[in-house]
């Protein structure tokens, strides 16, 4: 026991002098998730708001045939300029997002009171350009809508006729159940942030040292291999720890100042949240310092190591990514997966809905005894002789 | 006192190590001499326990590596081929770890890593990071750590390869005071002119085998030859 103390220090110091872990699991890691979450976010919300609001340009070809519809689209912030001179090139390299085509028989057959028809010119591929086309589009329907009801009332028929079925929406999410989608990827933030915390250090514990020839005088200790191995473990769950903790504590301030309210999101993540989410992804992060160091024991350098480490960071992603598309509800079953178990935890807790204590229970003791197990496996694999290269 | 008898080591094909058996009494340096590739190594990483004998077995101090590896490691000090410290950690920590693993705690590892520092003459760089060390200087660090328990039976693999002269001198006289300490000395080389300036007794190993043993004299009565190294060269071709 003292001997795993003695190796947990040693690792503890040597790391904190080590630029790389420290950047990773003090840095990159805890900043990456919160950062870049708020960042998309801002974008989403921006995007948002900049269709609804801002007045569209649009080129219309032969305004002067229709004003009555300019003037309708006027009134609803379409603004009309001048058209190109080839109105589908100009589409086409994206000069404009559309142009809107007015035939030169258009007056004729709207007094007629037969279809008279306009002409779009756009670019269904151009995604920029999708909430302003689908306006203009919405824009149209309505005036024709509103014709043909005029036209009837002034034949005497009641407008009901043209509208057989009228859907009703009625949507009941509440705001806080809709932002859980988005804040579905905080939690796996959280858990990139946890296994980049303790990456660097799982590697040098067994290619790093191999590589550096420190791990031939350390194995002549009279010290037994699996002290040793999970001293460098513990130092990698202290590692990943202290990222697990920066990060969320970034979210807990960071998470306010995004306005997603704005989505009509109702984001109630308060110290105390902050403090169940930590521990509930505890028992995750034997998972992960086990798993690494089992997979970075198989590796020959620290280069190969680094590379497959990269791809270990996405395996706990699979499960929330099979839930996500499958729209699995959580339930007990589902909480002896890990990394699965903790998303749909948290994202209960950012729901603020009462999480039943079996299922936390549950998911700490599967995840728990899923991750001894990887230790014990990890420095199973260090009594091999092969651990030396 | 380390006793070797019949060790056998096999890497899938190549037998690294076929038979060998000698004894390296306490109070002596015991050289083991043989070309690159003789299973020199390999036989010392049997004797410290990071590799398993096929056959054969080895007993330090009466502890067989086999059956009681931890306390064959208590017994010994081993300087492996590569020096291995750690870049980001002083000299001084770097020896203060492996003492702190092998039991000692508080002052007696800080009285015991002054006494070393002391002893093989690192005051000079004991307070700077690994990092920047010349070779000289890591080997001197990786010897301080390797005597940190103060072990009856050190284990040296090529211990002055690639140290300029006046580090090997150095590092010579240490092992001597180590002799005259009463400690038993294994180092391998394949240098003959470094075993016969330091060694008691030799071990020629060649192709995995115990060729001749005893000391310098006798080795040279074996092959007839008043040189050592031209006894060590017709003893090799002998046995080839």
């Amino acid at each position: 026991m003292r001997s795993i103390l003695t190796v947990f220090r040693k690792e503890v110091v040597d790391n904190f002098r080590d630029r790389r872990t420290l950047f990773s699991s003090l840095v990159f890691g805890p900043l990456l998730g919160p950062v870049m979450f708020t960042l998309m976010m801002s974008l989403v919300l921006d995007k948002a708001g900049d269709s609804a609001e801002k007045d569209i340009d649009l080129p219309v070809a032969g305004a002067e045939l229709a004003p009555n519809l300019l003037a309708f689209l006027g009134q609803n912030g379409i603004v009309a300029e001048a058209p190109p001179d080839d109105p589908r090139q100009s589409v086409r390299d994206g000069t404009h997002d559309m142009v809107l085509i007015i035939p030169a028989d258009f007056p004729a057959r709207f007094t007629a009171g037969e279809p008279a028809s306009v002409q779009l010119v756009l670019d269904e591929s151009d995604s920029h350009a999708a909430a302003s086309i689908s306006r203009v589009r919405r824009l149209l329907r309505i005036y024709s809508q509103q014709i043909g009801s005029l036209r009837l009332q002034a034949r005497g028929v009641s407008t009901g006729v043209i509208h057989p079925v009228v859907v009703q929406n009625l949507d009941v999410s509440t705001p806080t159940g809709r932002s859980v989608v988005i804040l579905g990827m905080m939690t796996y933030f959280i858990l990139f942030s946890i296994l980049i915390g303790g990456m660097y250090l799982a590697i040098d514990a067994t290619a790093g040292e191999r590589e550096r020839g420190s791990l031939e005088p350390l194995l002549t200790l009279p010290v037994a291999r699996h002290e040793l191995i999970l001293g460098k473990i513990a130092a990698t769950c202290f590692y990943m720890l202290l990222s697990l903790t920066l990060t969320v504590s970034l979210f807990t301030v960071l998470l306010p100042l995004v306005p997603l309210d704005a989505l009509g999101m109702n984001v109630n993540f308060t110290a105390v949240s902050a403090l169940q989410s930590i521990g509930i992804m505890i028992p995750f992060i034997l998972v992960g310092a086990g798993l690494l160091t089992v997979v970075a024991s198989f590796t020959h350098s620290y280069k190969e190591a680094q590379t497959w480490l990269s791809v270990v960071l996405i395996v706990p992603t699979v499960p929330i990514l099979v839930a996500a598309l499958q729209s699995l509800k959580p339930t007990l079953v589902l909480m002896l997966v890990p990394s699965l178990s903790q998303h749909l935890l948290i994202t209960e807790i950012i729901k603020d809905e009462p999480v039943p204590l079996s299922w936390t229970l549950v998911s700490v003791v599967s995840t728990t005894v899923f991750g001894v197990l990887l230790i014990a496996l990890a420095a199973r694999l260090y009594q091999r002789e092969k651990i030396l290269g | 006192m380390i006793e070797v008898s019949a060790l056998r080591k096999s890497f899938g094909d190549v037998q690294a190590v076929r038979d060998v058996s000698f004894r390296a009494t306490d109070g002596r340096i015991t050289g083991l001499l043989g070309p690159n590739g003789a299973g020199k190594s390999t036989t010392l990483r049997m004797l410290y326990t990071v590799l398993r004998p096929d056959g054969g077995t080895a007993a330090i101090n009466g502890h067989d590596i086999l059956r009681e590896p931890l306390r064959v490691r208590q017994a010994i000090g081993v300087l492996p081929h590569s020096a291995g410290l750690y870049p980001n950690l002083t000299a001084r920590q770097n020896i203060h770890y492996y003492a702190c693993l092998h039991g000692l705690d508080g002052d007696a590892a800080n009285a015991c890593v002054d006494d070393l520092v002391l002893r093989l003459g690192l005051q000079e760089f004991a307070d700077r990071r690994a990092k920047g060390f010349s070779h000289g200087q890591r080997t001197r660090v990786a010897l301080a750590r390797a005597l940190v328990h103060s072990p009856r039976n050190v284990l040296l693999d090529e211990p002055t390869s690639g140290l300029d002269v006046m580090a090997t001198r150095k590092l010579r006289d240490v092992v001597r005071g180590l002799r005259d300490d009463g400690c038993c000395v294994l180092l391998s080389s394949h240098v003959m002119q470094e075993v016969s300036a330091l060694c008691d007794d030799i071990v020629i190993i060649g192709a995995g085998r115990v060729i001749a043993s005893g000391s310098p004299d006798a080795i040279r009565e074996q092959a007839g030859t008043a040189d050592l190294e031209e006894a060590f060269v017709a003893l090799l071709d002998r046995s080839l």
